[in-house]
């Protein structure tokens, strides 16, 4: 409601902010443009929804206010409009589970060989000696340009989608983790030894669980590029799928279609990236900083 | 009888520049129950001799012995606690004092009255189920000094733990060591650049120079505790400390 409010005049969140800012007059600067300070949790909210409420106005007043044409900027109703239509009539929510699918088979199959392997590296440098230079080596292979071999080798259905997924997954998460485990503090490490842990002690019950935040933090990462390739995929061949949908809009010059296939992927990363960050909390309380 | 007994050790490292000797034909043997402190300017190879000592790093020649025993790996009967804060995040206060004691599969009732005792003595036992992150700096290095203790260790290996810490947090701190050091008669050897901390701490006193690392000179320091930090002696001891280290240099080596 505050956000279809502020879209329209672009007045409101400025309202509700203005007695916290008159009470902080003196100290505005001091307040909210201390390099890296935190700012107060409602400042924080509403500058948040404001950012949407920019975006939404920019996009109406292009829209609405006619400078483009509705073939190649639809209004923000159109597109609701459109995405409602996907929904009721096309059975859209089919290439949403679809696409859904794809990403956890394939981001799941990733993240179970890259947490082992990258812990691996990272803790061991024999295993490094051995596995980073050719994951470093693949992971600067794009993995779009692997789609034509993996078209040819798997056809379009599921299997390609979730190859091209692991492709673009896995080597980069892999060496993120790797990372985190590499950046455990030795003195950690060292403290367990002297505290009579041995080998074993040290990386199960030390190394490990000084990893697993770190881990978590990239998985979040990571599920982002998977939603990157599966859409570029999907782009290139599918049968169906949130990319196919964008795909067939786009013969058909159906522009709100498409931005209402945008809004949806961006719907369900944010949706991810929630549960990410819910996860990370529940699990992790006693960490010290906060997932991005 | 020595507690620690250091044998001729030398300690060379290969660097990219270089072989660099960051001890050199050092030794020294400290008393059981004695709280000894190393000083001397960075790079002196003070750490590494107590890196040594723990048996995180293995000398290049001669050797530590540890209660008559040649030390070899790091055990639980040498206790370290490092200047940074090396307490698990993910385990609470008290589960961090009995790591130790779980390791060797102390039963649980005996991990639990070991810990009582410890947090008791350091003033924290408000805090047995807080997590490291909600102390503050001085009460970690509380909690490490718990730790380590809680296994009961020969002797305590300590590098620049209050390195981290504000003067007054370090001042208070200070004090808090030598009760424990008293109480538990355990031996110490203490790591710092800090002579001012090394004179009001230490009973033996041994001076390093910068590289190649050796013993310069050793002072032992009778003065009567309770020791006040404004003492006249110790700071007559400092100064000629000090003047040991800049002894024979210019004063830009130091």
């Amino acid at each position: 409601m505050t956000r279809a409010s502020s879209t329209r005049s672009g007045a409101d969140p400025g309202t509700a902010a203005a007695p916290a800012v008159e009470r902080a007059r003196p100290g505005f600067a001091d307040r909210y443009l201390t390099p890296k300070e935190p700012i107060p949790r409602r400042a924080a909210t509403t500058l948040g929804l404001l950012g949407f409420g920019v975006v939404l106005g920019l996009w109406s007043a292009l829209s609405y206010g006619g400078v483009y044409d509705e073939l190649f900027l639809p209004s923000p109703t159109t597109v609701a409009a459109a995405g409602y239509d996907l929904f009721a009539h096309y059975g859209f929510i089919h290439d949403v589970w679809a696409s859904t699918y794809r990403i956890l088979v394939g981001f799941v199959i990733s993240a179970l060989i890259g947490i082992p392997l990258g812990i691996a590296i990272g803790s061991f440098r024999s295993v490094q000696a051995f596995f980073e230079p050719v994951i470093a080596f693949v992971r600067y292979m794009p993995a779009s340009a692997f789609i034509p071999l993996l078209i040819i080798w798997f056809g379009i259905a599921d299997t390609e989608k979730i190859a091209v997924i692991f492709i673009g997954v896995f080597f980069p998460l892999t060496l993120l983790i790797a990372d985190v485990s590499a950046n455990v503090p030795r003195e950690l490490l060292h403290s367990s030894y002297t505290l009579g842990a041995s080998r074993r002690q040290v990386f199960f019950r030390v190394l490990l669980p000084a990893s697993w935040p770190g881990v978590l933090d990239n998985l979040r990462i990571g599920m982002g590029w998977a939603w990157t390739y599966l859409i570029v995929a999907e782009l290139v061949a599918a049968e169906r799928g949130i990319g196919h949908v964008i795909l067939q809009a786009s013969r058909f010059l159906q522009t709100d279609q498409i931005i209402a296939g945008i809004i949806i992927i961006g719907l369900i990363g944010l949706a991810f990236d929630a549960f990410f960050r819910w996860l990370y909390r529940v699990l992790f309380p006693y960490a010290e900083r906060v997932a991005r | 009888m020595s507690a620690i007994d250091v044998d001729r050790v030398t300690m060379v490292f290969e660097t990219r520049r270089g072989r660099v000797t960051a001890l050199d034909d050092v030794s020294l043997e400290i008393p059981d129950g004695h709280f000894a402190c190393l000083v001397g300017p960075s790079g002196c190879g003070k750490s590494t001799l107590l890196r040594i000592m723990g048996g995180l790093l293995r000398a290049t020649q001669g050797m530590v012995r540890v209660g008559e025993r040649p030390v070899e790996r790091p055990g639980a009967d040498r206790g370290m606690v490092f200047q940074s804060y090396t307490l698990f995040p993910w385990l609470k206060v008290r589960e961090n004092v009995e790591f130790g004691p779980k390791l060797q599969r102390v039963p649980r009732a005996a991990r639990r009255k070991t810990s009582d005792a410890l947090l008791r003595e350091m003033g924290l036992e408000e805090f047995a189920g807080a997590y490291p992150k909600e102390l503050s700096g001085g009460m970690q290095q509380r909690v490490a000094i718990a730790r380590a203790l809680a296994n009961e260790p020969e002797v305590l290996l300590m590098d620049e733990p209050f390195g981290a810490l504000d003067a007054l947090t370090r001042a208070s701190a200070q004090r808090f060591l030598t009760q424990v050091w008293e109480r538990h008669k355990r031996t110490i050897a203490f790591v710092t650049h800090d002579i001012e901390e090394a004179v009001f701490l230490g009973e033996t006193i041994y001076v390093m120079s910068p590289r190649p690392g050796r013993i310069r000179e050793v002072v032992q320091v009778d003065v009567a505790r309770p020791r006040a930090l404004e003492d006249e002696r110790l700071g007559d001891l400092r100064r000629r400390i000090l003047s040991q280290i800049f002894e024979g240099e210019g004063a830009g080596a130091v």
